[in-house]
């Protein structure tokens, strides 16, 4: 198993190298270079930029020296000070933005995932087993409107009922008073009444689709005879259920962990924009809309890692659940 | 035990399938008696509900499945000392198919060995989690002793180093050894009756002799019934005492081994027993071209309801006005040989008539 992770992680090697590299590359397409740009940005502040300091920054950049020096010197500084640059965007190193956020987005997904799973997996089985019953019908129907309709726009349904209905303000993590203050028992409290819609509306996101799968993936497990034998051992519906075609159903769902990590990233920033949520996402996604290309670069290498971490981490929930694949054995083989 | 003491009865059994199409009357009308440490043969085609049987016989009938109509009895027999015991009835048909009874009954007194060994064990347990689990279902032991037993079963269907075998994963056994595992976990809690439905059909000959031999040796040791399902007649030979003929949801012939292959009566046993090779066909055939018998026509689809005897229209027997007008109601020929056909009926019919 260990030597199972190990192997995994190696090879995970030069899938990060080359994010890395595409990282890169993305932060140098826009026109111009980056230290023009930051002498356009001073000088339209109104600060006068002389040749000596303009040659400075340009050193500073290593803008003197070939793509690829410049390529180890930005990583090289990512590995060994976690230094990602600097963005112009929140005038602080993109590092402490995104460390300052990114507690609040694991936080806020995983217990959206857990949310998701909690929900969906059980409706999954039990729409499964009473296959064409109304249940079925009518959950499939829900399904596909949950589907169809976007986070974001649900979010802004149950916003403005609660605002409009029941007066309770729902954007953001934290009340007006809590936002600057240091932390304390008042605004973990504040947090976590907070983060409830949130989590409910990403995690519902995923629900929709979660019984989908887990209902087709039980329809096929189902038919399968090992579920007979099971029931002619004498064992309960509920447990020849659940130890049985449940248990093979779960393995895409666990392979689905693998969008844990990036997917607030990138998948809920439209729902984080519109819950006004102080989480990652939405500033990176103001980084790329202000061409802040040090931050830019950061989100790209960041989402590419967790992307590449979280597959770890399916993979490794999988041959843990799977021994077919702890045991690099095949099916029928 | 006497060896004439009945186990189960099934008695005019109609086992239906309500799909969209129509009414699959996959078993129609079945009567069949297992006795105690005997093997009762079922042979028939594809499709002529050799399963369903089998299902029923446990309530295990996947849905839309029912069964409509029929009584299953099962003789359980209790021991109150070492001489005496006494049986105890139970109507299976009578009780619910999820029930805590019926699920008492189920890899405890009857188990169930299927055709496929691949896909009899869910791949992501070990052999032995899922034979202990039937163990420590019925059987009030620990999760060590039922370990322990699960060993001695692996011990006692042959397969080589039983206590690393209890650790593997299904998809580490090859086919034959899979299939002995497979029958372990079937006769990990001693039952009286076997139902083994075409265990050997996805095995090759040489593992196929071997676990006929090994289901015999166990039959003798645990002293269990067999209801053994197959479409090889030459199985059938080897395995069974009694045989049953199956023909589209009905038994058609039912009697003794030794009277089945010397005096078939029923048309379609006589046509099966014309399409596997003989030894003379064999000897015959390396000097002139002779090719085996196939039973002429098709099986006709499964809606449809025959009027008269359901295999009239492939019958080389045949007779206008009588097999296609009238079912054939079942004749005992002889002493314990029922056929049913028109030949044996119409025959006494006409002596009636006389
Ligand atoms: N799950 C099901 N749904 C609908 N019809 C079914 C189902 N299972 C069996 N049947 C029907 O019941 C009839 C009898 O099936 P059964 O499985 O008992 O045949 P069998 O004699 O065991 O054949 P085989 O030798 O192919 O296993 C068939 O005509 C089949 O179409
Ligand atoms: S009843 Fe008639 S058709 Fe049916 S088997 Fe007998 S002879 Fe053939
Ligand atoms: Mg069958």
């Amino acid at each position: 198993m260990l030597s199972y992770i190990i192997q995994r992680i190696i090879r995970a090697i030069p899938q990060l190298l080359l994010i890395s590299i595409l990282a890169f590359i993305i932060i140098q397409l826009p026109p111009g270079d980056i230290v023009t740009r930051q002498i356009e940005r001073l000088q339209a502040s109104g600060v006068t930029v002389s040749e000596a300091q303009a040659q400075a920054l340009i050193r500073q950049y290593g803008m003197d020296r070939p793509m690829y020096q410049r390529y180890l010197l930005w990583i090289s500084n990512i590995i060994t000070k976690f230094d990602f640059g600097y963005s112009y965007t929140f005038e602080k190193p993109v590092a402490q933005v995104i460390l300052e956020r990114m507690g609040y987005t694991f936080a806020i997904a995983l217990f959206a995932h857990i949310f998701t799973w909690t929900v969906a997996i059980p409706i999954g089985i039990y729409v499964a087993v009473k296959q064409y019953s109304l249940a079925d019908y009518i959950v499939t129907l829900i399904t596909f409107i949950g589907l169809a309709v976007p986070a974001f726009f649900l979010a802004m349904i149950i916003m403005y009922v609660a605002l409009t209905k029941f007066g309770i303000r729902t954007g953001g993590l934290f009340s007006q008073e809590y936002m600057v203050q240091p932390w304390s028992w008042g605004k973990f409290v504040d947090l976590l009444k907070h983060m409830w819609l949130p989590i409910i509306l990403l995690g519902t996101g995923g629900v929709a689709g979660t019984i989908r799968t887990m209902r087709a993936m039980m329809l096929d497990e189902l038919r399968k005879q090992y579920v007979t034998v099971a029931r002619a051992k004498g064992l309960s519906e509920f447990k020849v259920i659940v130890r049985y075609p449940a248990r093979l159903a779960i393995n895409p769902i666990l392979s689905g962990v693998m969008w844990l990590l990036p997917w607030l990233f990138s998948g809920g920033i439209i729902l984080e924009i519109v819950l006004n949520l102080q989480t990652a996402g939405p500033a990176l996604y103001a980084a790329l809309r202000n061409q802040d290309m040090y931050m830019a670069g950061a989100y790209i290498l960041i989402t590419g890692a967790l992307t590449a971490i979280s597959a770890i981490l399916s993979d490794v929930l999988l041959a843990v659940s799977d021994p077919r694949i702890r045991f690099g054995g095949v099916e029928g083989a | 035990m006497s060896a004439d003491q009945v186990l189960a009865e099934i008695k005019n059994l109609h086992t239906y399938f309500y799909l969209a199409e129509g009414v699959v009357r996959a078993v129609d009308g079945v009567d069949l008696t297992i006795k105690a440490g005997r093997t009762l043969g079922i042979v028939g085609e594809s499709g002529c509900g050799k399963s369903i049987t089998a299902l029923s016989l446990m309530q295990l009938v996947p849905p839309p499945g029912k069964i409509e109509e029929g009584e299953i009895t099962y003789y359980q027999t209790v021991h109150k000392t070492e001489a005496a015991s006494t049986s105890n009835v139970i109507e299976i048909t009578k009780l619910k198919p999820n029930s805590r009874e019926m699920r008492a009954i189920r890899g405890n007194q009857i188990s169930m060995v299927f055709q496929e060994p691949m896909a009899a064990m869910l791949p992501v347990r070990t052999v032995g989690a899922q034979i202990m689990e039937a163990i420590m279902l019925h059987q009030q032991v620990n999760k060590a002793e039922a370990r322990e037993r699960a060993i001695d079963i692996l011990a006692r269907v042959k397969l080589p180093n039983p206590d690393r075998i209890v650790d593997t994963y299904p998809f580490q056994l090859s086919g034959g050894m899979r299939q002995r595992a497979v029958i372990a976990m079937a006769l990990s809690c001693n039952p009286n009756l076997l139902i083994a439905d075409e265990p050997t059909t996805a095995l090759d000959v040489t593992t196929e002799a071997q676990i006929l031999d090994l289901m015999r040796a166990l039959q003798a040791e645990f002293n269990m019934a067999i209801m053994y399902i197959t479409h090889n007649l030459g199985v059938i030979a080897e395995m069974a005492q009694e045989v049953a003929v199956m023909y589209m949801g009905k038994v058609v012939e039912q009697t003794d081994v030794v009277s089945l292959f010397r005096n078939p009566q029923h048309p379609y046993t006589q046509a099966l027993l014309r399409s596997i090779p003989q030894l003379d066909d064999v000897m015959a055939r390396a000097g002139k071209k002779k090719r085996l018998e196939t039973i002429r026509g098709m099986i006709p689809d499964p809606y449809s309801i025959l009027p008269g005897c359901s295999f009239h229209p492939r019958c080389p027997q045949f007779m206008q006005g009588v097999c296609d007008q009238l079912a054939p109601e079942v004749v005992e020929t002889e002493p314990g040989h029922t056929v049913r056909c028109h030949l044996y009926t119409s025959r006494s019919a006409k002596t009636r008539a006389n």
